[in-house]
């Protein structure tokens, strides 16, 4: 049987190509890997090797042909006791091949069809899940949002013997910010891990502990210092599981304080909500109050996949009443109601719920009643609780100290317009950090965020009072 | 194979020198295959071939033990051949069907086997050496005696993060074995034009870690090494480095104008250094094989890679629906 030795694709794009020039004839014999051809693509001249070994029996398109399609035959090869004479002029066209336009174009037309996005649903509101975070009656303490964190690390640690914690200065310093307190006594060395100043190394050491079975805390001293580490967190963790079909999960927790601390300048004040929210494949938190950062880690920790857990400085030191049970935890996606209010739906997340609380109780002082919704994680976010809460209000204004493009706010008011456009009675405004970098100077620093009286101005303007 | 310098009477049973034959055998096959299907359009993307370094994951493989872990970078077609995946599961993947590894969702550059302990398939240039780390350090911590085999290229070797985690892996006494196939092109960036000096295993002197170079066009001496090399980790001693000499017949990819090294400097290789060649000279002169055993092992290797190449192509595309599956290992994705 002869072989048809076709026109080929030499890169990801090329559709045709020149067959600049033949080297070889007719009769000359070719092994696999002898170059047979210069073929020019739009990028390059590139040398075309054969594949099978054989004789030349035809060439079928003569060199210097130009707009040559790929897949088209261009010589035909004898295998060994063949002649020329067995070479079928006759030959049919090449079989369609899944590149073919036809073949393409309707699996395209398909796709799209099935991954349509939703259309907008105006019709029924939502009905969020609003149960109480803990059983009535239950006992509470006061608890920082230090101690909390604490609390759950150790807890985890001491029920999954392959939960451990890595990072800068988390074992024998106890914490650059104190939350590994008392864990390398308790839990020794092996599980409490001190790691040299090497973000990018630890962290896809962390990755890869989590492919081979492990469940790794991972502490970055602040997220700034983790854009060193972001292509481990993306690229390896978040996209693992998708890339072997679900082979390979990473259950893997990335923590440690984001966002504007004070007066540490523009490299190390930054909030990442926004940058990893987009991600598909991690799971993406930023608590507010000690309950929710414990509740909120233990569930991290659990997690079957990367989760980014983004805490903050400021809030660290801040005391919450937090439920006195053996197992308390928060689950993903499920917004918590602070305050409920006819007026104005005012939607926020970690630090930025200070801003949204003290606003709220300035405007109820005026009589303007804000429903305060804490978004709590972001990836999965809950739609639900701010749409029904907005067919309420129909009015929103969302709080956080990103920055303002392509914020948490954007994409909550994107989606507002989609699926509660009627129920709006005024334009959304997202209240957020300022457009700049991070200035030093206090008063500098004050401007660049957002503020109690921002909000309360973004709500009176939404409520037209 | 008179011009092969370490050429030696080698200690080798006719069994083993046979198998090596049959596997390297396999990729080199296996990959003009690929190449063929990517020239018909049937594969796509960036496609890298691992023709002409067979030796090196042949050699090493055979010195593993079962539970020993691989992870390498996006030219791991050879690795998953090489560790015993299944060449229609490997071709499907290239084809973007549903019956590749990852289902379609990976390519060429993304494919993984937790039952034959293949972690990939990695795309960005560095990035597998701290993941093959953590493996080692996961394997350490569960204290299961097992080595973690971490390739990556002469390129990679000077990206920031392999230092990093040099440091670590000797820091920590992790059992890994960083394996540098250099064939001498970062790309089309030559060794001696990317890398300030000649001998890459020499970098691990700086962290402690124990090095050597060894002849990657020859199997023997490749797993030789590997003995060795596990042997270090397992014993507890810490990470070990292998910087293997191999060479790339193929373009870096298929979109490779090769304009940065010569025809005659290719063909030089091939013609003097060729590993299948070595061991099929090895195996006739030894009389441990005839011609006609090597055909018929040839003739077993062609049905092997033609049945792939079928598969591939009759295996159906994903399921539009998969589209949305494996995003979170426990649900469903949330749609905004």
């Amino acid at each position: 049987m002869t072989t048809e030795i076709l026109m080929p694709a030499l890169s990801p794009t090329m559709e045709e190509g020149t067959l600049a020039r033949w080297l070889v004839k007719e009769g000359d014999t070719v092994s696999s890997g002898d170059i047979i051809a210069e073929i020019e693509t739009d990028k390059a001249t590139m040398e075309f090797e054969a594949v099978d070994e054989g004789t030349i029996g035809k060439i079928l398109i003569a060199e210097g042909s130009e707009g040559v399609k790929v897949n088209t035959p261009i010589a035909v090869l004898l295998e060994e006791g063949e002649s020329a004479d067995d070479i079928d002029t006759d030959a049919p066209a090449p079989a369609p091949q899944a590149s073919d336009d036809d073949s393409g174009d309707k699996s395209d037309s398909d796709a799209k069809a099935d991954s349509a996005p939703a259309k907008p649903k105006t019709a029924d509101a939502p009905r969020p899940d609003t149960s109480p975070d803990w059983p009535e009656g239950t006992e509470t303490r006061k608890q920082t949002v230090r101690e909390a964190l604490n609390a759950a690390i150790a807890e985890e640690m001491r029920s999954d013997s392959t939960v451990f914690l890595m990072g800068e200065e988390v074992a024998e310093y106890e914490g650059a910010y104190k939350i590994t307190q008392g864990l390398l006594d308790e839990f020794g060395a092996k599980r409490v891990i001190d790691t040299p100043i090497t973000e990018h190394g630890f962290a896809g050491i962390g990755v890869g502990a989590a492919f081979g079975g492990l469940r790794p805390i991972v502490e970055f001293m602040t997220w700034n210092f983790a854009m060193q580490a972001i292509d481990q967190i993306i690229n390896s963790a978040a996209k693992t599981l998708y890339m072997s079909g679900g082979q390979m999960g990473c259950p893997i927790v990335f923590r440690g304080p984001n966002g504007a601390a004070a007066r540490v300048g523009a490299q190390h004040s930054q909030d990442y909500a926004a940058w990893y929210a987009q991600i598909p494949g991690l799971r993406v938190v930023q608590p507010y109050s000690a309950s929710d950062a414990k509740g909120l880690l233990k569930s991290a920790i659990r997690d079957p996949n990367p989760v980014v857990f983004l805490e903050n400085e400021i809030l660290y030191g801040k005391s919450f009443e937090v439920p006195v049970l053996d197992d308390f935890t928060v689950p993903f996606g499920k917004a918590r109601i602070w305050r409920e209010g006819g007026d104005v739906t005012i939607v926020s997340f970690g630090i930025g719920m200070t801003y949204a609380m003290e606003a709220a109780d300035k405007l109820a002082e005026d009589g303007i009643e804000a429903e305060v919704i804490d978004l709590r994680t972001l990836r999965p976010l809950d739609y639900d609780s701010v749409i029904a809460s907005v067919m309420k209000t129909n009015r929103c204004v969302t709080v956080e100290e990103g920055w303002p493009v392509a914020s948490i706010g954007n994409h909550i008011s994107a989606v507002l317009m989609e699926r509660a456009f009627d129920h709006l009675d005024a334009p959304v405004i997202n209240c957020t950090g300022k457009d700049v970098p991070m200035p030093y100077a206090a008063n500098l620093e004050k401007l660049a965020l957002t503020s109690t009286d921002e909000v309360i101005e973004a709500v009176r303007a939404v409520t037209y009072r | 194979m008179a011009t092969r310098k370490s050429a030696r009477k080698p200690n080798v049973s006719a069994d083993e020198l046979k198998s090596y034959y049959r596997d390297m055998l396999l990729i080199r096959r296996f990959e003009e295959k690929a190449g063929q299907l990517y020239g018909m359009g049937l594969i796509g993307g960036f496609c890298h071939l691992y023709i002409g370094q067979e030796a090196v994951v042949v050699g090493l493989e055979a010195s593993a033990e079962e539970g020993d872990k691989r992870i390498t970078t996006y030219r791991d077609h050879g690795h998953m051949l090489a560790c015993g995946m299944d060449p229609k599961g490997v071709m499907a993947e290239l084809t973007g069907r549903e019956g590749g590894y990852s289902r379609g969702k990976g390519g060429s550059m993304h494919m993984f086997s937790k039952e034959k302990h293949f972690y990939g398939g990695h795309g960005i240039v560095g990035a597998n050496v701290p993941l093959g780390a953590g493996l080692a350090f996961a394997d350490k911590y569960l204290e299961n005696e097992r080595v973690t085999y971490t390739y990556f290229g002469d390129g990679a070797a000077n990206q920031g993060q392999v230092y990093e985690t040099f440091n670590m892996a000797a820091l920590w006494e992790l059992p890994v074995i960083f394996v540098i196939e250099n064939n001498q092109y970062a790309m089309g960036t030559s060794q001696k034009r990317s890398t300030s000096t000649p001998d890459i295993y020499t970098r691990g002197e700086a962290f402690g870690i124990p090095g050597e170079a060894v002849d990657g066009m020859d199997v023997l001496a490749v797993k030789e090494a590997g003995v060795k090399a596990v042997a270090h980790c397992r014993s507890g001693k810490g990470p070990y480095i292998l910087e293997i000499k191999t060479y790339r017949y193929r373009g870096h990819s298929m979109s490779d104008p090769a304009k940065y090294r010569t025809r005659e400097e290719v063909q030089k290789m091939r013609e003097e250094k060729d590993a299948i060649e070595h061991v099929r000279d090895l195996l006739l002169s030894g009389k441990h094989a005839t011609e006609e055993d090597l055909k018929a092992i040839d003739k077993e290797i062609k049905a092997i890679v033609n049945d792939a190449a079928e598969f591939s192509k009759d295996s159906p595309e994903p399921d539009p629906a998969e589209l949305w599956t494996d995003i979170y290992a426990d649900v469903a994705p949330q749609n905004a």
